[in-house]
């Protein structure tokens, strides 16, 4: 990686008493990466943030935004920076476009056009005028979102963009977070407890457990090694199950309801559809069941057993 | 900081709680007046009962300056929980509402934001008590007329009509001075919580309990009276007294000044050392 680094923590940590809420976190974002941030309830993510967005004080370590430390020269680099931490919490007695008419000014004073286009971006211009507590949970969060794009900040930090909304409304905030980053060139830290979510938006990922880093890197790269199961719906069942057995790379073939599962290298998939088709079985089905989630279990289980 | 400052101004001014205060002492001053006008000034020939055998009394005593006196001297007890309601509000509604997510997020430092928020906080209690003066004379005068000034006490001090006004602005102003020490304290109060109510409750328990010592006459409080900023906070009857000891006047609004300023200190220590977890 040769693009600039936008984010920076090196040995962050957050002490609550004898408790350690965040420990030694080391993190790098590059510029036009989409960053994950994923970690089970508990794990230090929202603290973390908390850290990244100067709401908490780290116990210790640094952070540094666009190789500034955050702390010595804070207004200067919030400026760059748009986030939406937790929940999207406003004035609710006041309208959308006068709550973020206090962000823009909190940010130094934006043009209304800003203002104009941030309502654009998440359709909320045809409820501006309405106060925040006529809205409902989901055009809540979609103004969070809008207060976050604010005069389209360099770096954003979207906590739990999608936490509460219906189907339709978490497509539409990771349609909107794909276009960002493609469109605008947006760097943006997205943190996560939906593992598809980061499996679908991120380029690159941390995963944090206990307040630690378990690991940190590219998704594809992370996400290539080791195997994973597979699904596999054939017909007739029992002579595809023997044909599954014999291929040198599966282990642990065995069947869950009218179906196979074996774990299987994704390299090998191809492979083992020949096999079958050449056994003269009916394939429906080969579906790879590695995901995230699958990644993200194993990994924090390892972890806390390391522990 | 100008735009922080409008910001904080347009959200207090928005919140219906902040309306609550200026309701109340617009029902309370007119009732109280009303009330008095009924009674036909029986009230002041009360006081003046053994001076009328001696002195022959002239002019209109029963007047507008009379009744905002009356007022100010009834309501400054109640005035403080007024004002708490929006300085207990300033930084714990923020925490109710989470909006120190939004806030402190951006650029401008805690300093700032908390300055904001007292300058506003300064200006809401300000506005209160001299909506209460305008409010209390402008009446007065419709219902009375004007004329010179009977102020009771342990001897009754008429000040001349001439000089009323000029006194009576620097009681307003004197009262607004004391009360910007309870809406400090509010404010303190306010950083500590997340919740209104605690702020609001506690400024009242520490009036209350600062009054009772003021006035119980044992000899621990008695030496204790100096240092409670209640003792100060009636620093605007002074200006009423004939001559003024405009030394004590002067030394009493130091110390309430003194007060404001270490609460103001303690607040802001507190508030930018926080972390911010609603």
């Amino acid at each position: 990686m040769t693009e600039e680094i936008i984010l920076r923590t090196s040995h962050l940590g957050k002490r609550y008493g004898n408790r350690w809420a965040v420990r030694d976190l080391d993190l790098t974002v590059h510029r036009g990466e989409v960053f994950g941030f994923l970690g089970p309830n508990g794990a230090g993510k929202s603290t973390t943030i908390r850290m990244l967005l100067s709401l908490v004080r780290p116990s210790t370590g640094d952070v540094e935004l666009f190789g500034v430390p955050l702390h010595k020269r804070r207004a200067e680099v919030l400026a760059r920076v748009g986030g939406l931490v937790e929940r999207a919490d406003f004035y609710l007695y006041l309208s959308a476009r006068r709550n973020l008419q206090i962000i823009a000014d909190l940010r130094g004073g934006l043009p209304s056009r800003a203002i104009d286009e941030a309502l654009d971006t998440v359709g909320l211009t045809a409820r501006a005028g309405d106060r925040v507590k006529s809205f409902s949970h989901g055009m809540k969060q979609r103004l969070g979102l809008a207060g976050a794009l604010l005069g389209w900040p360099e770096f954003v930090i979207l906590d739990e963009p999608t936490t509460g909304l219906d189907p339709q409304g978490i497509k539409e905030v990771r349609d909107l977070i794909i276009r960002l980053a493609a469109e605008q060139r947006m760097t943006i830290f997205l943190s996560s407890h939906l593992l598809a979510e980061i499996e679908q938006l991120a380029t690159t990922m941390a995963i944090i457990n206990g307040g630690s880093l378990v690991v940190q890197g590219n998704v594809r790269d992370l996400l290539a090694d080791g195997a994973g199961d597979v699904r596999i719906a054939a017909s007739p069942l029992e002579r595809a199950l023997a044909v599954v057995r014999t291929q040198p790379y599966v282990v642990n073939p065995r069947t869950v309801g009218d179906e196979i599962r074996a774990n299987i290298p994704a390299g090998k998939i191809p492979a083992l559809n020949a096999a079958l088709v050449h056994e003269g079985i009916e394939v429906h089905a080969l579906i790879p069941q590695r995901s995230l989630e699958d990644y993200f279990l194993t990994i924090t289980e390892g972890a806390s057993e390391i522990r | 900081m100008r735009a922080l400052i409008a910001n904080e101004l347009l959200k207090t001014f928005a919140k219906w709680r902040t309306y609550i205060g200026f309701i109340a002492v617009g029902i309370v001053a007119p009732l109280v007046e009303i009330g008095l006008k009924l009674e036909g000034g029986s009230l002041v020939r009360n006081m003046t009962r053994g001076l009328t055998q001696d002195f022959f009394m002239v002019g209109n005593l029963f007047n507008a300056y009379f009744v905002t006196y009356f007022i100010m001297n009834s309501l400054w007890i109640h005035i403080p929980f007024l004002i708490s309601l929006v300085a207990g509000d300033q930084l714990a509604g923020e925490a109710t509402g989470g909006t120190f997510r939004v806030l402190l997020i951006r650029p401008p430092s805690r300093t700032r934001i908390l300055a904001a928020k007292y300058i506003t906080t300064l200006t809401y209690t300000g506005t209160l008590v001299v909506f209460l003066g305008v409010l209390s004379i402008g009446l007065g005068i419709a219902l009375f007329g004007t004329g010179d000034l009977l102020v009771p006490g342990r001897t009754l001090t008429l000040i001349p009509e001439a000089d009323v006004p000029w006194r009576l602005a620097a009681a307003f102003g004197l009262a607004v001075w004391g009360m910007w020490c309870v809406a400090s304290l509010a404010f303190l109060l306010s950083s500590l919580v997340e919740n209104a109510i605690g702020p609001i409750i506690g400024t009242m328990a520490v009036i209350i309990v600062f009054l009772i010592i003021s006035n119980t006459p044992v000899a621990l409080f008695t030496a204790m009276r100096p240092y409670l900023f209640t003792t100060y906070i009636n620093v605007w009857q002074n200006v009423m007294e004939q001559p003024v000891a405009w030394a004590d006047v002067a030394l009493h609004a130091a110390y309430l000044g003194l007060y404001s300023v270490a609460l103001y200190g303690a607040t802001w220590y507190i508030f930018v050392t926080k972390d911010v977890l609603s």
